[in-house]
């Protein structure tokens, strides 16, 4: 019969139709909030979602995974008397690694001899240039870039950060990344405690 | 595992004696043709030989030797090992080489590309016009003598970045300084854009005059696009019109063009894996894909076990919510819309959860390496993986055919319209879907395995009509198979570590040439590779599947309907940033 196929296709509509106010329903029924609620937002992009689907930012924000990569920004260790250490050390792989060029550091210099510290004098990122491909936090050796999960980023004019822009403490590292900080922290820690056998043993060496 | 060398399967020195000679070059293979015997060596291997698939062609300028290359790709559509041939003509102006669109149609745009890019004239070409870049423009871009404005050095990185890196803005930088070419005598208070004439002038060789002179009927041109929100970007395409029957139809394309390939060869080769991203930015990890297995081919480097089903996984992914929202925009163009679509978005959402977890990106992944991909997929993301595979996609996917396919409006616009036979769909070079759709059981996964596609059992999916229906209904018949190889996949991915190769930001490429080519969902992704064993690739090509399908789509449409044709371009799947590059 002509219209079988339309009307096999509105009962799919139909179907849907109804699906989110069952959802709904029965999310009521249990005591739990589907909307504005981080369980909420879980379920609607989980496997067993039906019905409406949608987030409704800003009021609602998706939440994203540890991996979301969004703009670089530097780490800092806090310093018992408050002064901010950044663990870069000017070596510029992250710049060189940058596909679109968008990194640009200028490494500090004795003041007296001229010759290059491991620090760095000033450290931009060009944010309208940079794709957010994650490289400079990929290949850095010294954990010291790393990938924000801070999106909400819109302004007026050019976004190009400076140091004291970009430079983070290693806590707000441990609270967007936990697994990858604790995961670094671990590594850290067998290295120096190998480093310290090591330096055990060439010591104990001579006595020997 | 890295594949070697192709050995070739044909020895044209034996055939054509004197005629051609085999590349020699250290890393590269294939032969040498002289330019006379071009026609000739390329109407054998058509008619003789059997190699009816002509691929991908590009220009390579050697510039120290003062030569310019050409490079053709030839396959059998039977499968198997393809054929590269190559001719070498002097770099000195007009660089001239005999067209071969009468033997392969599929050639038109391509050489069309080579001349609008590289200056190689192709004689004989129909409409040799140029293609990317506007009407007007001076100069050949990806020439090793040309630069870009903002040019700062050859390659990357730069040296002015680090260590003394003191920033200034790019729009501070006289762009006009050293690297603009202005043609001789030009006057920009006189200029007149006067090419317009010759896209017009190109639409008239598809005039059906009316012989007996009856009735003569004006013909309209209409322009649809750029801004034309069914072109799925910034698509142009001339239509002469009578009535509302098209009698001549020419895309004008460009307008997203960014010079792809002059940027991928001032990166270093990892810098390109994201840029490969931004091509058909729908399935970054195909892209990624293509890149990745192209330069381990040169690199010769086995890939992690573990990390070969991950990137097949991602891959099949990638097919499916490609398909799904192929399949919801068809709708949307036909006239219903958003309800498919957004249906269709739902899936495809979980699908880009998964890769926002494991490579941090929902479309832009940057996943793979080389050796293998970034970083491991977490256990509680493959459950996921399992779930949608194993439970809800299955029957989301019947829910939608359920939903569409036997609606009598949606089979009434699609049945029977834009029929491509099978000869046709070959002969214009038409890959993926919309080959297969066509009756050519063609689909690289079976003809020319690549990754571990070989372990994995499932069925090419066929259809025999090349009718729009068919084009659709094959979507979702390859949405099914994918679903199969995934549940294969998922079953069978062992543990272990996920890159052979230690991490690092610069690779070491041996020199020669390579060409990769991979299933996209939209058809037949390749990357020609040149390499001097420098730190970025001298010469770096896209052969996109996008941009190659659309050559057919005059053949498709002339006769037809207008209002058909934007239905037409939503099942060629084109993507402008992959056609335009």
């Amino acid at each position: 019969m002509y219209g079988l196929g339309i009307l096999k296709g509105l009962s799919v509509t139909w179907k849907r139709f109804w699906d989110t106010y069952i959802d709904d329903i029965s999310w009521a029924m249990s005591g739990r909030k589907r909307y504005h609620t981080e369980e909420g937002i879980r379920h609607r992009s989980s496997k067993n979602t039906k019905g409406i689907f949608t987030v409704q930012y800003p009021e609602e924000q998706l939440i994203v995974p540890e991996e979301f990569r969004f703009i670089p920004f530097l780490v800092y260790e806090e310093q018992a008397d408050g002064k901010k250490e950044p663990r870069c050390t000017a070596c510029g792989i992250c710049s060189k690694a940058c596909p679109p060029q968008c990194i640009w550091i200028v490494r500090s210099s004795d003041s007296v001899t001229g010759k290059p510290v491991s620090t760095p004098a000033e450290f931009y990122i060009d944010m309208d240039i940079c794709m957010n491909c994650g490289f400079c936090a990929e290949y850095c050796p010294f954990d010291a870039i790393k990938m924000d999960h801070d999106f909400d980023i819109a302004s007026q004019g050019r976004n190009v950060y400076n140091l004291e822009k970009l430079l983070k403490p290693a806590s707000y590292y441990a609270e967007v990344r936990p697994l990858n900080y604790n995961q670094e922290e671990e590594a850290r820690k067998a290295k120096e405690a190998a480093k310290a056998a090591r330096a055990a043993g060439t010591a104990a060496a001579p006595t020997a | 595992m890295a594949t070697a060398i192709e050995p070739q399967t044909v020895d044209l020195t034996a055939r054509f004696p004197g005629k051609v000679t085999a590349d020699s070059r250290p890393g590269y293979t294939g032969f040498l043709v002289n330019k006379e015997n071009l026609v000739e060596v390329a109407a054998a291997l058509h008619n003789e030989f059997g190699f009816d698939l002509l691929t991908s062609l590009t220009g390579v300028d050697y510039i120290a030797e003062n030569k310019m290359e050409v490079v053709y790709n030839a396959y059998k559509t039977t499968g198997g090992a393809g054929l590269i041939f190559k001719v070498q003509v002097e770099r000195v102006d007009p660089i001239e080489v005999p067209s071969l669109t009468h033997i392969w149609h599929g050639l038109e745009y391509q050489e069309r590309e080579a001349w609008d890019l590289f200056g190689i004239k192709f004689t004989g070409h129909p409409d040799l016009r140029r293609i990317l870049m506007w009407e007007g423009f001076e100069g050949y871009p990806l020439r090793k003598d040309w630069k870009e404005a903002f040019y700062e050095e050859e390659i990357k990185p730069y040296k002015s970045r680090w260590p003394e890196g003191k920033h200034i803005l790019a729009e501070e930088k006289n762009v006009f300084h050293d690297n603009l070419n202005l043609p001789k005598g030009f006057d920009p208070e006189k200029y007149i854009v006067d090419k317009e004439e010759d896209l017009y002038a190109s639409l008239e060789r598809h005039t059906l005059k009316d012989e007996e002179g009856r009735m003569r009927t004006d013909h309209v041109v209409v322009n649809l696009g750029p801004h034309h929100p069914s072109t799925h970007g910034v698509l142009r395409v001339a239509v002469t019109l009578n009535g509302e029957t098209v009698m001549g139809l020419k895309p004008v394309m460009g307008y997203l063009h960014r010079n792809h390939e002059k940027i991928g060869e001032r990166n270093t080769y990892v810098q390109t894996i994201p840029y490969t991203d931004r091509l058909d930015y729908f399935n970054s990890m195909s892209n990624n894909f293509g890149y990745v297995t192209t330069v381990e081919k040169m690199m010769n480097i086995p890939v992690a076990e573990r990390a070969e089903y991950i990137r097949v996984i991602m891959a099949e992914l990638s097919r499916i919510q490609n398909h799904l929202i192929f399949v919801g925009m068809l709708i949307n163009d036909l006239g219903s819309m958003y309800t498919p679509s957004l249906y269709a978005f739902e899936e495809r959402e979980l699908i880009l959860d998964i890769f926002e977890a494991v490579s941090g990106s929902r479309m832009m992944c940057n996943y793979f390496r080389f050796g293998g991909v970034v970083r491991d997929v977490p256990d509680d993301m493959l459950q996921k993986i399992k779930d949608l595979v194993f439970d809800r996609l299955p029957a989301k996917v019947d829910e939608m055919e359920r939903f569409l396919s036997e609606n009598e409006i949606l089979v009434g616009r699609l049945k029977g319209t834009h029929v491509l036979s099978a000869e046709d769909a070959i002969n214009y070079s038409v890959t993926g879907p919309v080959l297969r759709a066509s009756g050519v059981p063609y689909d690289l996964r079976r003809a020319d395995p690549y990754s571990i596609y070989d372990r994995f059992d499932f069925d090419v999916a066929v259809r025999h009509n090349g009718d729009m229906m068919d084009n659709y209904l094959i979507r979702f018949d390859e949405i099914r198979q994918s679903l199969r190889i995934l549940e294969q996949a998922v079953k069978q991915i062992p543990q272990g570590p996920i890159n052979s190769q230690k991490p690092n930001y610069q690779v070491k490429v041996p020199a020669g040439e390579a060409y990769g080519r991979i299933e996209a969902p939209k058809g037949e992704l390749g990357f020609y590779i040149v390499s001097n064993g420098k730190a970025n690739p001298y010469r770096y090509h896209v052969r996109a599947p996008s941009f190659v399908n659309l050559t057919a789509v005059e053949k498709m449409c002339i006769g037809t309907k207008i209002q058909d044709f934007v239905a037409l371009l939503a099942m060629l799947d084109i993507v402008m940033g992959e056609l335009d590059r």
